[in-house]
Protein backbone atom coordinates (compact mmCIF):
# COMPACT_ATOMS: atom_id res chain seq x y z
CA UNK A 1 0.00 0.00 0.00
CA UNK A 2 2.71 2.13 0.84
CA UNK A 3 4.89 1.53 -1.74
CA UNK A 4 1.37 2.26 -4.18
CA UNK A 5 1.13 5.63 -2.95
CA UNK A 6 4.59 6.64 -3.30
CA UNK A 7 4.22 5.48 -7.09
CA UNK A 8 0.69 7.35 -7.18
CA UNK A 9 2.59 10.42 -5.74
CA UNK A 10 5.56 9.94 -7.69
CA UNK A 11 3.59 9.63 -10.90
CA UNK A 12 1.46 12.84 -10.13
CA UNK A 13 5.08 15.13 -9.10
CA UNK A 14 6.09 14.31 -12.88
CA UNK A 15 2.83 15.12 -14.05
CA UNK A 16 2.69 18.46 -12.01
CA UNK A 17 6.55 18.95 -13.17
CA UNK A 18 5.55 18.78 -17.10
CA UNK A 19 2.62 20.88 -16.94
CA UNK A 20 4.85 23.59 -15.54
CA UNK A 21 7.17 23.44 -18.26
CA UNK A 22 3.82 23.71 -20.28
CA UNK A 23 2.03 26.81 -18.85
CA UNK A 24 5.20 28.51 -17.25
CA UNK A 25 6.61 30.51 -20.39
CA UNK A 26 2.67 31.88 -20.46
CA UNK A 27 2.93 32.75 -17.26
CA UNK A 28 6.19 34.19 -17.90
CA UNK A 29 4.65 36.89 -20.43
CA UNK A 30 1.63 37.65 -17.82
CA UNK A 31 4.30 38.53 -15.56
CA UNK A 32 6.69 40.95 -18.14
CA UNK A 33 3.19 42.69 -18.94
CA UNK A 34 3.53 44.53 -16.32
CA UNK A 35 6.81 45.04 -16.18
CA UNK A 36 7.61 48.70 -14.90
CA UNK A 37 11.00 49.03 -16.73
CA UNK A 38 11.98 48.33 -19.70
CA UNK A 39 14.48 46.20 -18.90
CA UNK A 40 13.14 43.25 -17.97
CA UNK A 41 13.42 41.95 -14.12
CA UNK A 42 12.42 38.94 -12.87
CA UNK A 43 10.81 39.11 -10.55
CA UNK A 44 9.12 42.17 -11.30
CA UNK A 45 9.66 45.12 -9.21
CA UNK A 46 6.35 46.90 -8.89
CA UNK A 47 3.20 46.96 -11.22
CA UNK A 48 2.45 48.86 -14.40
CA UNK A 49 0.31 49.06 -17.52
CA UNK A 50 2.33 51.27 -19.33
CA UNK A 51 3.28 48.62 -21.85
CA UNK A 52 -0.49 48.00 -22.39
CA UNK A 53 -1.06 51.76 -23.05
CA UNK A 54 2.04 52.15 -25.47
CA UNK A 55 0.69 48.26 -27.55
CA UNK A 56 -2.96 49.92 -27.88
CA UNK A 57 -1.43 53.68 -29.09
CA UNK A 58 1.34 51.92 -31.35
CA UNK A 59 0.48 52.90 -34.66
CA UNK A 60 1.58 49.35 -36.58
CA UNK A 61 -0.53 47.51 -33.84
CA UNK A 62 -3.45 49.15 -34.47
CA UNK A 63 -3.21 48.66 -38.51
CA UNK A 64 -2.42 45.43 -38.21
CA UNK A 65 -4.92 44.75 -35.65
CA UNK A 66 -7.43 46.34 -38.21
CA UNK A 67 -6.34 44.16 -41.10
CA UNK A 68 -6.69 41.21 -38.70
CA UNK A 69 -9.72 41.66 -38.01
CA UNK A 70 -10.83 42.15 -41.66
CA UNK A 71 -8.84 39.23 -42.87
CA UNK A 72 -10.43 36.97 -39.61
CA UNK A 73 -13.86 37.72 -40.00
CA UNK A 74 -13.97 37.12 -43.54
CA UNK A 75 -11.90 34.33 -43.90
CA UNK A 76 -13.89 31.99 -41.24
CA UNK A 77 -17.18 33.43 -42.36
CA UNK A 78 -16.28 32.41 -46.03
CA UNK A 79 -14.56 29.02 -44.48
CA UNK A 80 -17.94 28.47 -42.60
CA UNK A 81 -20.17 28.79 -45.44
CA UNK A 82 -17.99 26.93 -47.84
CA UNK A 83 -17.13 23.94 -45.23
CA UNK A 84 -20.42 23.35 -43.85
CA UNK A 85 -21.69 22.94 -47.15
CA UNK A 86 -18.95 20.41 -48.30
CA UNK A 87 -19.33 18.91 -44.83
CA UNK A 88 -23.37 18.22 -45.48
CA UNK A 89 -22.18 16.85 -49.09
CA UNK A 90 -20.29 14.72 -47.80
CA UNK A 91 -22.61 13.22 -45.00
CA UNK A 92 -25.41 13.15 -47.49
CA UNK A 93 -24.18 11.86 -50.67
CA UNK A 94 -21.40 10.11 -52.32
CA UNK A 95 -20.06 10.84 -55.69
CA UNK A 96 -17.39 10.39 -58.11
CA UNK A 97 -13.98 12.39 -57.44
CA UNK A 98 -15.40 12.82 -53.65
CA UNK A 99 -12.43 10.96 -52.79
CA UNK A 100 -9.99 13.57 -54.70
CA UNK A 101 -12.08 17.04 -53.28
CA UNK A 102 -11.33 16.05 -49.84
CA UNK A 103 -7.89 15.01 -50.33
CA UNK A 104 -7.42 18.23 -51.51
CA UNK A 105 -9.36 20.69 -49.33
CA UNK A 106 -7.68 18.27 -45.81
CA UNK A 107 -4.36 18.76 -47.33
CA UNK A 108 -3.75 22.24 -45.45
CA UNK A 109 -3.33 20.35 -42.29
CA UNK A 110 -0.46 18.82 -43.82
CA UNK A 111 1.02 21.35 -46.25
CA UNK A 112 3.83 23.30 -44.46
CA UNK A 113 2.36 26.89 -43.99
CA UNK A 114 5.41 28.24 -45.59
CA UNK A 115 4.76 26.33 -48.76
CA UNK A 116 1.19 27.48 -48.76
CA UNK A 117 2.34 31.06 -48.19
CA UNK A 118 4.80 30.96 -50.85
CA UNK A 119 1.99 29.42 -53.39
CA UNK A 120 -0.05 32.39 -52.65
CA UNK A 121 2.52 35.03 -52.83
CA UNK A 122 3.07 33.24 -55.92
CA UNK A 123 -0.38 33.19 -57.41
CA UNK A 124 -1.15 37.06 -56.12
CA UNK A 125 2.02 37.98 -58.38
CA UNK A 126 0.45 36.00 -61.23
CA UNK A 127 -2.70 38.25 -61.23
CA UNK A 128 -1.49 41.34 -59.83
CA UNK A 129 -3.37 41.33 -56.38
CA UNK A 130 0.45 40.35 -54.14
CA UNK A 131 -0.54 41.07 -50.64
CA UNK A 132 -3.76 42.52 -51.02
CA UNK A 133 -6.74 41.54 -48.71
CA UNK A 134 -8.00 38.79 -52.05
CA UNK A 135 -4.88 36.37 -51.23
CA UNK A 136 -4.84 36.97 -47.78
CA UNK A 137 -8.21 35.69 -47.04
CA UNK A 138 -7.82 32.98 -49.46
CA UNK A 139 -5.22 31.86 -47.63
CA UNK A 140 -6.56 32.10 -44.38
CA UNK A 141 -10.15 30.73 -45.59
CA UNK A 142 -8.24 27.44 -46.89
CA UNK A 143 -6.23 27.16 -44.21
CA UNK A 144 -9.05 26.42 -41.51
CA UNK A 145 -11.85 25.46 -43.61
CA UNK A 146 -10.67 21.53 -42.54
CA UNK A 147 -11.21 22.69 -38.89
CA UNK A 148 -15.07 24.01 -39.75
CA UNK A 149 -16.06 21.13 -41.96
CA UNK A 150 -14.74 18.71 -39.62
CA UNK A 151 -16.32 20.87 -36.40
CA UNK A 152 -19.72 20.50 -38.85
CA UNK A 153 -19.51 16.94 -39.82
CA UNK A 154 -18.85 15.49 -36.56
CA UNK A 155 -22.77 17.32 -35.44
CA UNK A 156 -23.99 16.09 -38.85
CA UNK A 157 -23.04 12.75 -37.85
CA UNK A 158 -24.64 12.32 -34.52
CA UNK A 159 -27.67 13.36 -36.22
CA UNK A 160 -30.49 10.26 -36.19
CA UNK A 161 -31.04 9.81 -40.08
CA UNK A 162 -34.83 8.91 -39.02
CA UNK A 163 -35.13 12.49 -38.27
CA UNK A 164 -34.79 13.45 -41.87
CA UNK A 165 -37.01 10.23 -43.11
CA UNK A 166 -39.70 11.03 -40.55
CA UNK A 167 -40.04 14.37 -42.29
CA UNK A 168 -40.09 13.47 -45.90
CA UNK A 169 -42.49 11.16 -45.20
CA UNK A 170 -44.85 13.25 -43.63
CA UNK A 171 -44.32 15.65 -46.98
CA UNK A 172 -41.35 17.74 -46.16
CA UNK A 173 -39.14 19.30 -49.10
CA UNK A 174 -36.10 19.08 -48.91
CA UNK A 175 -35.40 22.55 -48.52
CA UNK A 176 -37.50 22.14 -45.30
CA UNK A 177 -35.78 19.25 -43.93
CA UNK A 178 -32.44 21.07 -44.38
CA UNK A 179 -33.53 24.40 -42.88
CA UNK A 180 -36.16 23.27 -40.20
CA UNK A 181 -34.11 20.10 -38.97
CA UNK A 182 -30.82 19.47 -39.57
CA UNK A 183 -29.82 22.92 -39.57
CA UNK A 184 -30.79 23.72 -36.42
CA UNK A 185 -29.47 20.50 -35.31
CA UNK A 186 -25.82 21.22 -36.44
CA UNK A 187 -25.98 25.45 -35.28
CA UNK A 188 -23.66 24.19 -32.35
CA UNK A 189 -21.18 22.86 -34.64
CA UNK A 190 -20.84 25.51 -36.83
CA UNK A 191 -20.62 27.92 -34.22
CA UNK A 192 -18.10 25.96 -32.71
CA UNK A 193 -15.79 25.33 -36.06
CA UNK A 194 -16.06 29.11 -36.91
CA UNK A 195 -14.74 30.28 -33.12
CA UNK A 196 -12.03 28.03 -33.47
CA UNK A 197 -11.26 28.55 -37.38
CA UNK A 198 -11.37 32.66 -35.86
CA UNK A 199 -8.84 32.07 -33.53
CA UNK A 200 -6.56 30.50 -35.96
CA UNK A 201 -6.80 32.62 -38.35
CA UNK A 202 -6.12 36.07 -35.82
CA UNK A 203 -2.97 34.11 -34.40
CA UNK A 204 -1.33 32.66 -38.21
CA UNK A 205 1.90 34.06 -38.49
CA UNK A 206 4.02 31.95 -41.10
CA UNK A 207 1.65 31.46 -43.99
CA UNK A 208 0.35 35.56 -43.07
CA UNK A 209 4.52 36.65 -43.46
CA UNK A 210 4.54 35.15 -46.90
CA UNK A 211 0.74 36.92 -48.38
CA UNK A 212 0.92 40.34 -46.00
CA UNK A 213 2.38 43.34 -47.27
CA UNK A 214 3.62 46.24 -45.42
CA UNK A 215 0.23 47.79 -45.17
CA UNK A 216 -1.69 44.60 -45.08
CA UNK A 217 -0.01 42.65 -42.11
CA UNK A 218 -1.56 41.39 -39.77
CA UNK A 219 -0.98 41.36 -35.92
CA UNK A 220 1.65 38.35 -35.87
CA UNK A 221 3.44 40.22 -38.41
CA UNK A 222 3.52 43.50 -37.06
CA UNK A 223 4.81 41.43 -33.67
CA UNK A 224 7.31 39.78 -35.39
CA UNK A 225 8.57 42.61 -37.02
CA UNK A 226 8.68 44.81 -33.70
CA UNK A 227 10.45 41.59 -31.79
CA UNK A 228 13.45 41.79 -34.31
CA UNK A 229 13.49 45.56 -33.96
CA UNK A 230 12.90 46.29 -30.10
CA UNK A 231 13.25 44.26 -27.05
CA UNK A 232 10.91 46.13 -24.60
CA UNK A 233 7.90 44.33 -22.93
CA UNK A 234 5.39 45.98 -25.69
CA UNK A 235 4.88 42.97 -26.83
CA UNK A 236 4.15 41.25 -23.66
CA UNK A 237 1.03 43.04 -23.16
CA UNK A 238 0.07 42.52 -26.79
CA UNK A 239 0.84 38.68 -26.22
CA UNK A 240 -0.95 38.98 -22.72
CA UNK A 241 -4.39 40.48 -24.27
CA UNK A 242 -4.34 37.56 -27.04
CA UNK A 243 -3.62 34.89 -24.34
CA UNK A 244 -6.41 36.22 -22.49
CA UNK A 245 -8.54 36.59 -25.47
CA UNK A 246 -8.34 33.60 -26.97
CA UNK A 247 -8.38 31.74 -23.26
CA UNK A 248 -11.44 33.07 -23.17
CA UNK A 249 -12.56 32.61 -26.22
CA UNK A 250 -12.03 28.89 -26.07
CA UNK A 251 -13.27 28.49 -22.74
CA UNK A 252 -16.98 30.22 -23.97
CA UNK A 253 -16.54 27.91 -26.96
CA UNK A 254 -16.24 24.48 -24.35
CA UNK A 255 -18.97 25.63 -22.36
CA UNK A 256 -21.24 26.52 -24.68
CA UNK A 257 -20.67 23.92 -28.14
CA UNK A 258 -18.47 21.28 -26.05
CA UNK A 259 -15.24 21.89 -27.71
CA UNK A 260 -14.00 18.26 -26.81
CA UNK A 261 -16.72 17.07 -29.31
CA UNK A 262 -15.37 18.99 -31.76
CA UNK A 263 -11.83 18.61 -31.42
CA UNK A 264 -12.62 14.75 -30.70
CA UNK A 265 -10.96 14.80 -27.27
CA UNK A 266 -12.57 11.71 -25.82
CA UNK A 267 -11.76 11.41 -21.75
CA UNK A 268 -13.71 8.46 -21.27
CA UNK B 1 -31.65 14.24 -61.40
CA UNK B 2 -32.26 17.79 -59.32
CA UNK B 3 -34.93 15.80 -57.58
CA UNK B 4 -33.18 13.40 -56.74
CA UNK B 5 -29.89 15.03 -55.33
CA UNK B 6 -31.31 18.36 -53.68
CA UNK B 7 -28.59 21.17 -53.44
CA UNK B 8 -26.15 18.99 -54.99
CA UNK B 9 -24.79 21.78 -57.02
CA UNK B 10 -25.09 24.25 -54.89
CA UNK B 11 -23.21 23.14 -52.47
CA UNK B 12 -20.19 20.99 -54.32
CA UNK B 13 -19.35 24.58 -56.82
CA UNK B 14 -18.18 26.29 -53.83
CA UNK B 15 -15.76 23.42 -52.54
CA UNK B 16 -14.67 23.20 -56.07
CA UNK B 17 -13.39 26.66 -56.34
CA UNK B 18 -11.69 26.53 -53.40
CA UNK B 19 -10.01 23.27 -54.21
CA UNK B 20 -8.77 24.57 -57.34
CA UNK B 21 -7.77 28.05 -55.81
CA UNK B 22 -5.35 26.16 -53.52
CA UNK B 23 -4.63 23.86 -56.44
CA UNK B 24 -3.51 26.93 -58.22
CA UNK B 25 -0.86 28.03 -55.28
CA UNK B 26 0.27 24.31 -54.97
CA UNK B 27 0.81 24.60 -58.84
CA UNK B 28 2.79 28.03 -58.76
CA UNK B 29 4.92 26.72 -56.17
CA UNK B 30 6.08 23.74 -58.48
CA UNK B 31 5.96 25.67 -61.82
CA UNK B 32 8.71 27.87 -59.88
CA UNK B 33 10.50 25.01 -59.16
CA UNK B 34 11.40 24.34 -62.48
CA UNK B 35 12.08 27.57 -63.73
CA UNK B 36 15.00 29.52 -63.93
CA UNK B 37 16.31 32.23 -61.76
CA UNK B 38 16.97 35.84 -63.20
CA UNK B 39 19.81 37.00 -60.89
CA UNK B 40 18.07 41.13 -59.26
CA UNK B 41 14.81 39.95 -61.50
CA UNK B 42 11.64 39.24 -59.92
CA UNK B 43 10.79 37.63 -63.02
CA UNK B 44 11.81 34.18 -63.99
CA UNK B 45 13.49 32.86 -67.20
CA UNK B 46 12.85 29.56 -68.63
CA UNK B 47 12.10 26.06 -67.88
CA UNK B 48 15.22 24.33 -66.14
CA UNK B 49 16.02 21.03 -63.84
CA UNK B 50 18.97 23.63 -62.31
CA UNK B 51 17.43 24.11 -59.09
CA UNK B 52 17.48 20.72 -57.81
CA UNK B 53 20.81 19.46 -58.73
CA UNK B 54 21.68 22.89 -56.89
CA UNK B 55 20.25 21.01 -53.62
CA UNK B 56 23.02 18.35 -54.32
CA UNK B 57 25.54 20.62 -52.28
CA UNK B 58 26.84 20.15 -48.71
CA UNK B 59 25.48 23.12 -47.47
CA UNK B 60 21.55 22.07 -48.24
CA UNK B 61 22.29 18.77 -46.84
CA UNK B 62 23.29 20.09 -44.11
CA UNK B 63 20.27 22.11 -43.22
CA UNK B 64 18.53 19.33 -44.02
CA UNK B 65 19.54 16.65 -42.03
CA UNK B 66 19.31 19.60 -38.95
CA UNK B 67 15.74 19.93 -40.00
CA UNK B 68 15.35 16.30 -39.68
CA UNK B 69 17.36 15.57 -36.38
CA UNK B 70 15.91 18.36 -34.61
CA UNK B 71 12.40 16.86 -35.83
CA UNK B 72 12.97 13.99 -34.36
CA UNK B 73 14.35 14.91 -31.09
CA UNK B 74 11.20 16.60 -30.51
CA UNK B 75 8.74 14.35 -31.81
CA UNK B 76 10.99 11.89 -29.27
CA UNK B 77 11.05 14.47 -25.76
CA UNK B 78 6.77 15.68 -26.91
CA UNK B 79 6.07 12.12 -26.73
CA UNK B 80 7.85 10.77 -23.59
CA UNK B 81 7.04 14.18 -21.69
CA UNK B 82 3.31 13.86 -23.03
CA UNK B 83 2.60 10.58 -22.24
CA UNK B 84 2.09 11.07 -18.39
CA UNK B 85 -0.28 13.56 -19.10
CA UNK B 86 -2.06 11.85 -21.87
CA UNK B 87 -2.40 9.27 -18.88
CA UNK B 88 -2.96 11.49 -16.21
CA UNK B 89 -5.90 13.14 -18.04
CA UNK B 90 -7.68 10.29 -19.34
CA UNK B 91 -7.84 8.27 -15.94
CA UNK B 92 -7.83 10.53 -13.29
CA UNK B 93 -10.79 9.36 -10.79
CA UNK B 94 -12.13 13.28 -10.31
CA UNK B 95 -13.86 15.24 -13.20
CA UNK B 96 -12.30 18.61 -12.01
CA UNK B 97 -8.91 16.98 -12.48
CA UNK B 98 -9.63 15.83 -15.78
CA UNK B 99 -10.99 19.37 -16.65
CA UNK B 100 -8.12 21.41 -15.29
CA UNK B 101 -5.67 18.37 -17.03
CA UNK B 102 -7.55 19.27 -20.74
CA UNK B 103 -7.84 23.01 -20.33
CA UNK B 104 -3.78 23.79 -19.06
CA UNK B 105 -2.79 21.12 -21.91
CA UNK B 106 -4.59 22.26 -24.88
CA UNK B 107 -5.08 25.99 -24.58
CA UNK B 108 -1.27 27.14 -25.73
CA UNK B 109 -2.50 25.25 -28.79
CA UNK B 110 -4.69 28.61 -29.66
CA UNK B 111 -2.39 31.31 -28.45
CA UNK B 112 -0.34 31.27 -32.09
CA UNK B 113 3.22 31.04 -33.03
CA UNK B 114 4.45 33.92 -32.65
CA UNK B 115 3.38 34.35 -28.88
CA UNK B 116 4.54 31.08 -28.10
CA UNK B 117 7.56 31.63 -29.48
CA UNK B 118 7.98 35.18 -28.03
CA UNK B 119 7.41 33.48 -24.65
CA UNK B 120 10.29 31.12 -25.15
CA UNK B 121 12.53 34.29 -25.76
CA UNK B 122 11.80 35.69 -22.60
CA UNK B 123 12.16 32.08 -20.74
CA UNK B 124 15.70 31.68 -23.03
CA UNK B 125 17.44 34.71 -23.07
CA UNK B 126 20.66 35.61 -21.35
CA UNK B 127 18.70 38.07 -18.94
CA UNK B 128 15.25 35.64 -18.96
CA UNK B 129 13.91 33.79 -16.81
CA UNK B 130 15.95 30.89 -16.55
CA UNK B 131 18.91 32.39 -16.29
CA UNK B 132 17.62 35.08 -13.98
CA UNK B 133 16.67 32.24 -11.29
CA UNK B 134 19.69 30.16 -11.82
CA UNK B 135 21.85 33.42 -11.07
CA UNK B 136 19.58 33.96 -7.86
CA UNK B 137 19.93 30.81 -6.62
CA UNK B 138 23.62 31.14 -7.07
CA UNK B 139 24.09 28.10 -9.19
CA UNK B 140 25.88 30.07 -12.04
CA UNK B 141 28.10 33.06 -12.64
CA UNK B 142 27.56 33.39 -16.23
CA UNK B 143 24.08 33.23 -18.43
CA UNK B 144 23.78 29.98 -19.86
CA UNK B 145 23.38 30.63 -23.84
CA UNK B 146 20.27 28.47 -24.38
CA UNK B 147 19.37 31.77 -26.99
CA UNK B 148 20.20 30.99 -30.56
CA UNK B 149 21.61 26.98 -30.09
CA UNK B 150 19.57 23.79 -31.16
CA UNK B 151 18.91 23.22 -27.46
CA UNK B 152 17.05 26.21 -27.33
CA UNK B 153 14.89 25.25 -30.39
CA UNK B 154 13.80 21.82 -29.40
CA UNK B 155 13.27 23.12 -25.88
CA UNK B 156 9.98 25.29 -27.23
CA UNK B 157 9.24 23.16 -30.01
CA UNK B 158 8.81 20.22 -27.92
CA UNK B 159 6.57 22.56 -25.76
CA UNK B 160 4.98 23.90 -29.13
CA UNK B 161 3.79 20.21 -30.26
CA UNK B 162 2.68 18.81 -27.03
CA UNK B 163 -1.16 19.62 -27.05
CA UNK B 164 -1.15 17.57 -30.38
CA UNK B 165 0.72 14.57 -28.95
CA UNK B 166 -1.69 14.85 -26.26
CA UNK B 167 -4.62 14.54 -27.51
CA UNK B 168 -3.65 11.66 -30.23
CA UNK B 169 -2.19 9.91 -27.32
CA UNK B 170 -5.36 10.28 -24.73
CA UNK B 171 -7.66 9.14 -27.52
CA UNK B 172 -5.47 5.92 -27.68
CA UNK B 173 -5.19 5.68 -24.23
CA UNK B 174 -8.77 5.94 -23.88
CA UNK B 175 -10.30 3.41 -25.97
CA UNK B 176 -7.41 0.68 -24.14
CA UNK B 177 -9.95 -1.61 -22.75
CA UNK B 178 -9.67 -1.63 -19.12
CA UNK B 179 -10.78 -5.35 -18.48
CA UNK B 180 -7.42 -6.67 -20.20
CA UNK B 181 -5.85 -4.57 -17.69
CA UNK B 182 -7.83 -6.04 -14.80
CA UNK B 183 -7.21 -9.58 -16.00
CA UNK B 184 -3.74 -9.43 -16.03
CA UNK B 185 -4.01 -8.00 -12.66
CA UNK B 186 -5.94 -10.36 -11.22
CA UNK B 187 -3.42 -13.26 -13.16
CA UNK B 188 -0.70 -11.78 -10.81
CA UNK B 189 0.68 -9.14 -12.74
CA UNK B 190 2.26 -6.16 -10.81
CA UNK B 191 0.86 -2.47 -11.81
CA UNK B 192 4.31 -1.83 -13.79
CA UNK B 193 3.77 -5.28 -15.88
CA UNK B 194 0.35 -4.35 -16.35
CA UNK B 195 1.66 -0.81 -17.78
CA UNK B 196 4.44 -1.89 -19.61
CA UNK B 197 3.13 -5.28 -21.12
CA UNK B 198 -0.91 -4.26 -21.43
CA UNK B 199 -1.36 -0.57 -21.82
CA UNK B 200 1.75 0.41 -23.31
CA UNK B 201 1.60 -2.17 -26.31
CA UNK B 202 -2.11 -1.39 -26.63
CA UNK B 203 -1.95 2.64 -27.33
CA UNK B 204 1.64 1.95 -29.82
CA UNK B 205 -0.64 2.95 -32.98
CA UNK B 206 -1.38 6.63 -30.96
CA UNK B 207 2.31 6.56 -29.88
CA UNK B 208 3.53 6.39 -33.70
CA UNK B 209 0.57 8.59 -34.94
CA UNK B 210 1.88 11.09 -32.59
CA UNK B 211 5.69 10.84 -33.56
CA UNK B 212 4.73 11.26 -37.36
CA UNK B 213 2.23 13.78 -36.36
CA UNK B 214 4.98 16.16 -34.84
CA UNK B 215 8.10 15.37 -37.09
CA UNK B 216 6.21 16.52 -40.08
CA UNK B 217 4.58 19.45 -38.26
CA UNK B 218 7.97 20.12 -36.51
CA UNK B 219 9.71 20.06 -39.92
CA UNK B 220 7.69 22.99 -41.14
CA UNK B 221 8.14 24.91 -38.01
CA UNK B 222 9.30 28.34 -38.96
CA UNK B 223 8.88 30.85 -36.40
CA UNK B 224 10.55 29.30 -33.67
CA UNK B 225 14.30 28.21 -35.55
CA UNK B 226 13.84 32.12 -36.80
CA UNK B 227 13.43 33.65 -33.68
CA UNK B 228 14.84 31.58 -31.29
CA UNK B 229 17.35 30.01 -33.73
CA UNK B 230 18.61 33.58 -34.57
CA UNK B 231 19.88 32.63 -37.53
CA UNK B 232 22.70 29.97 -36.12
CA UNK B 233 20.18 27.17 -36.28
CA UNK B 234 18.59 26.71 -39.88
CA UNK B 235 15.85 24.78 -41.11
CA UNK B 236 14.74 24.06 -44.15
CA UNK B 237 11.63 27.21 -43.62
CA UNK B 238 14.26 29.24 -42.56
CA UNK B 239 16.42 28.54 -45.79
CA UNK B 240 13.18 29.26 -47.94
CA UNK B 241 12.19 32.53 -46.68
CA UNK B 242 15.90 33.43 -46.36
CA UNK B 243 16.26 32.56 -50.52
CA UNK B 244 12.74 34.07 -51.49
CA UNK B 245 12.69 37.30 -49.58
CA UNK B 246 16.85 38.43 -48.94
CA UNK B 247 18.13 36.62 -52.10
CA UNK B 248 15.14 37.36 -54.05
CA UNK B 249 15.99 33.84 -55.33
CA UNK B 250 12.14 32.64 -56.26
CA UNK B 251 12.78 29.54 -57.97
CA UNK B 252 15.38 27.62 -55.29
CA UNK B 253 12.70 29.15 -52.65
CA UNK B 254 10.07 27.27 -54.70
CA UNK B 255 12.64 23.82 -54.57
CA UNK B 256 13.29 24.23 -51.20
CA UNK B 257 9.54 24.59 -50.09
CA UNK B 258 8.41 22.06 -52.70
CA UNK B 259 10.75 19.28 -51.02
CA UNK B 260 9.63 20.27 -47.46
CA UNK B 261 6.10 19.07 -48.56
CA UNK B 262 7.48 15.96 -50.08
CA UNK B 263 9.13 15.39 -47.03
CA UNK B 264 6.17 15.95 -45.04
CA UNK B 265 3.85 14.00 -47.03
CA UNK B 266 6.26 10.93 -47.41
CA UNK B 267 6.63 10.70 -43.36
CA UNK B 268 2.80 10.29 -43.26
CA UNK B 269 2.67 7.97 -45.76
CA UNK B 270 4.92 6.23 -43.86
CA UNK B 271 2.93 6.26 -40.85
CA UNK B 272 0.31 5.14 -42.43
CA UNK B 273 1.70 1.79 -43.69
CA UNK B 274 3.69 1.77 -40.60
CA UNK B 275 0.17 1.94 -38.49
CA UNK B 276 -2.17 0.17 -40.52
CA UNK B 277 0.55 -3.03 -40.30
CA UNK B 278 1.00 -2.54 -36.44
CA UNK B 279 -3.11 -2.80 -36.36
CA UNK B 280 -2.90 -6.08 -38.00
CA UNK B 281 -0.31 -7.72 -35.71
CA UNK B 282 -2.77 -6.57 -32.86
CA UNK B 283 -6.10 -7.93 -34.05
CA UNK B 284 -4.13 -10.93 -35.36
CA UNK B 285 -3.17 -11.52 -31.04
Amino acid sequence: MTFARLRSLGFWSLVVAILTYMTLPTLVVLMTSVNPTEILAFPPEGVSFQWYEKALTYPDFQRAFKNGLIVTSLASTLALIVGSAFAWLVYRYSFRGRGVLEAVLWSPLIIPHFTLGFGFLLLGGAFKLQQGYVMIVLAHMVLVMPFVTRAVYVSLATIDPNLARAAANLGASPFHVLTRIELPLVLPGMAGGWLIAAVLSLTEFTASLYVTGSRTQTLPVAMYNYIREYADPTVSAISAMLIITTTLIMFIADRAFGLRRVLAIDTH
Amino acid sequence: MIQRRPFFLIFLAPAVVTAVILAAALFEVLQYSVREFVPGSLNVGGFTLENFTRINRPIYWWVLLDTFYISLLTAVFSLLLSYPVAFALVRARRDWVRSLLVSLSITPLFTGEIVRTFSWMLMLGSDGFINSLLRKLSLIEMPLQIMYTRLGVVVALVQFSMPVMIILLATAISHVDRDCEKAAANLGASPGAVFWRITLPLTLPGILSGIVVVFAWTMSAFSTPQLIGGGKVLMISNLVYLQGFSVLNLPFAATLSLIALIAALGSLVLMKSLTGRLEKRLAVR
